[in-house]
């Protein structure tokens, strides 16, 4: 454990070092784009194994609660204060996960899996219908006074936001709940825990972070539809760059959105057209070969130190009736 | 003294099946009851519902005359109610120490951190398994996987405990301390519903039976004179069997 907490801690103080670094080493605005991809990945990445991590409720809803982030932006940027318009995107993520939440958290694996999926197309859809129908367009601008060394520290500021809330809740019973519900959720609610109330808190929280990277992020586009802000490859992107990592730790995302990103960034320069398919079977091999995460493969490699060597068990006996 | 927990009337259909009618009986403080009836008799669907995990159709269940029917499981066992699971349910990836202070957390004292794992240590050993604390859930054998569900719902600090044959699967040593870990429990003032099969268990343990057949109540009373009756006999093995048994 102290091993561990050390581990960490090395590698929080590097990563922000890296973080602080970056825009004073005198990079170019390419250097700085792609810090600001790798910061936008690893809040999404973090936020989305807060909630799924632990519960093991894959969640496919990032790129609704991204979007929906976005486009608080491009409606409101103009009328309100920076600030504000952020508060507003937390605000609206946080209610429509709510919303969302109470319908779906009683559904369990494939189907909430199925049903997260579907919320994106849902909301794009919506927003469509709504943009062309009743506001008589099809797609806004966003002309905001915001630079990408900005951008760059807001998502910097929200990864250290988001660790920390993660840090807290590992900590906190709120965490012990959502281990326990990934274990046995039935056995969870007979040890007298709410787990809708605690899945629902945790997928609120993740989805407000979402929404509020969204926001930061709008004003890198000028021009923003329904179909750039509501984008799937962000849901999926985000899900394997956690999975990669390793979903069961706090720091595991982060591991993933680094190679991943950088590997992402490389394959849409170099290989424009065949982009999707190279990413597609790199998707299959890291599932297939990596379940568990690079952490999760590096630390089941090492033997456990708090646990009594495996010739100590007795033979089991009996079977379950 | 009043009844700790009183069942009245329940009854549970799936579709056109009955699977428990019109059940009705009491547990007093501190008693062993077991709840007996051949497979199929509705003892797991009273269980369940009296721990929350199913909604009765009808019927009362009252814990210190407090209605608990309806409320969810979290709810149920705030309230006092604990159970164990007829095929064993542990949080495999997780220690066995790990597994009770999550128990610890949410009910009763609400226990956290350092004042929760003395507490769980405490369980752990009381239930045996004071040298495999920090083995991983899944890796326990069969009957320390049992022990430490029980350890689980006795964190609960519960007033009833529920067993869904706990002693299912046990070879004869393990019976033995199974039987002796129930047994002291008395001493705590839990009152005690077990769904058994063996017998030995159930002559050793309880003072009162409540028996099943088809989902009704055929008998409750003394152990021993309700296992004598011819009904409760020919309900567990049957008219035919029975006079094999008799001649």
């Amino acid at each position: 454990m102290k091993r561990n907490e050390l581990a960490g801690g090395i590698f929080v103080t590097l990563l922000f070092a890296v973080i602080l670094a970056t825009p004073f080493a005198g990079g170019s605005s390419y250097h700085l784009s792609i810090g600001i991809s790798l910061l936008q990945y690893a809040v999404m990445a973090t936020a989305w194994a807060l909630f799924s991590g632990p519960t093991r409720y894959v969640s496919l809803a990032t790129g609704s609660f991204f979007g929906i982030g976005a486009y608080t932006v491009a409606v409101l940027g103009d009328f309100l204060p920076w600030p504000a318009v952020l508060c507003v995107a937390l605000l609206i993520g946080l209610a429509l996960a709510l919303l969302v939440g109470l319908a779906t958290l009683r559904l369990s694996g494939v189907y909430f899996v199925i049903f997260s999926f579907g919320l994106s197309e849902m909301i794009r859809q919506l927003v469509s219908w709504y943009e062309v129908n009743i506001t008589k367009t099809s797609a806004r601008y966003i002309f905001l006074d915001i630079t990408q060394q900005q951008i760059y520290w807001q998502l910097a500021a929200l990864l250290a936001l988001v660790l920390a809330v993660g840090w807290w809740i590992g900590r906190s019973r709120l965490g012990t709940a959502l281990r326990l519900i990934g274990e046995d959720e039935v056995v969870a609610a007979h040890v007298g825990i709410d787990t809708t109330r605690v899945k629902l808190a945790l997928f609120a929280i993740s989805s407000a972070f979402m929404s509020v990277t969204g926001a930061i992020m709008a004003p890198r586009w000028t021009y923003i539809d329904p179909s750039i802000a509501f984008n799937a490859n962000i849901s999926f992107q985000v899900l394997i760059m956690a999975l990669f990592g390793g979903a069961s730790r706090l720091f595991g995302p982060i591991a993933g959105v680094i190679p991943l990103v950088l590997m992402i960034e490389y394959l849409s320069t170099n290989f424009p057209n065949h982009f999707s398919i190279l990413i597609g079977a790199i998707f299959m091999i890291i599932v297939y070969f990596i379940p568990d995460g690079i952490l999760g493969t590096i630390s089941a490699r090492r033997p456990r130190a708090s646990q009594p060597p495996l010739a100590a068990k007795a033979p089991r006996t009996g079977a379950a009736s | 003294m009043s009844a700790l927990l009183e069942v009245n009337g329940l009854r549970k259909a799936f579709g056109g099946h009955v699977a428990v009618d019109g059940l009705t009986f009491v547990l007093w403080p501190g008693e062993i009851v077991g709840l007996l009836g051949p497979n199929g008799s509705g003892k797991t669907t009273a269980i369940n519902m009296i721990s929350g995990s199913l909604l009765p159709d009808k019927g009362s269940i009252r814990i210190h005359g407090q209605e608990i029917c309806g409320k969810k499981p979290h709810r149920i066992a705030a309230m006092g109610i604990a159970r164990t699971f007829q095929l064993v349910r542990v949080a495999s990836g997780m220690t066995a120490v790990d597994n009770v202070v999550a128990a610890l957390a949410f009910v009763g004292p609400r226990l956290t951190g350092s004042a929760a794992e003395v507490r769980a240590v405490a369980l752990l050993s009381q239930l045996g398994l004071g040298e495999r604390l920090h083995t991983i859930a899944g890796d326990l054998t069969y009957i320390d996987q049992k022990r430490l569900e029980l350890a689980r719902a006795l964190a609960l600090d519960p007033q009833v405990l529920l067993l869904d044959e706990w002693l299912a699967g046990l070879n004869p040593a393990e019976l033995l301390e199974g039987i002796a870990l129930i047994q002291s429990l008395r001493t705590s003032g839990i009152a005690v519903l077990m769904v058994e099969h063996v017998m030995d268990a159930v002559r050793a343990l309880c003072d009162r039976c409540v028996v099943m057949a088809a989902g009704k109540l055929i008998a409750d009373g003394h152990t021993d004179a309700v296992l004598s009756r011819p009904d409760v006999r020919r309900a567990y093995l049957g008219e035919d069997d029975e006079e094999k048994v008799d001649a």
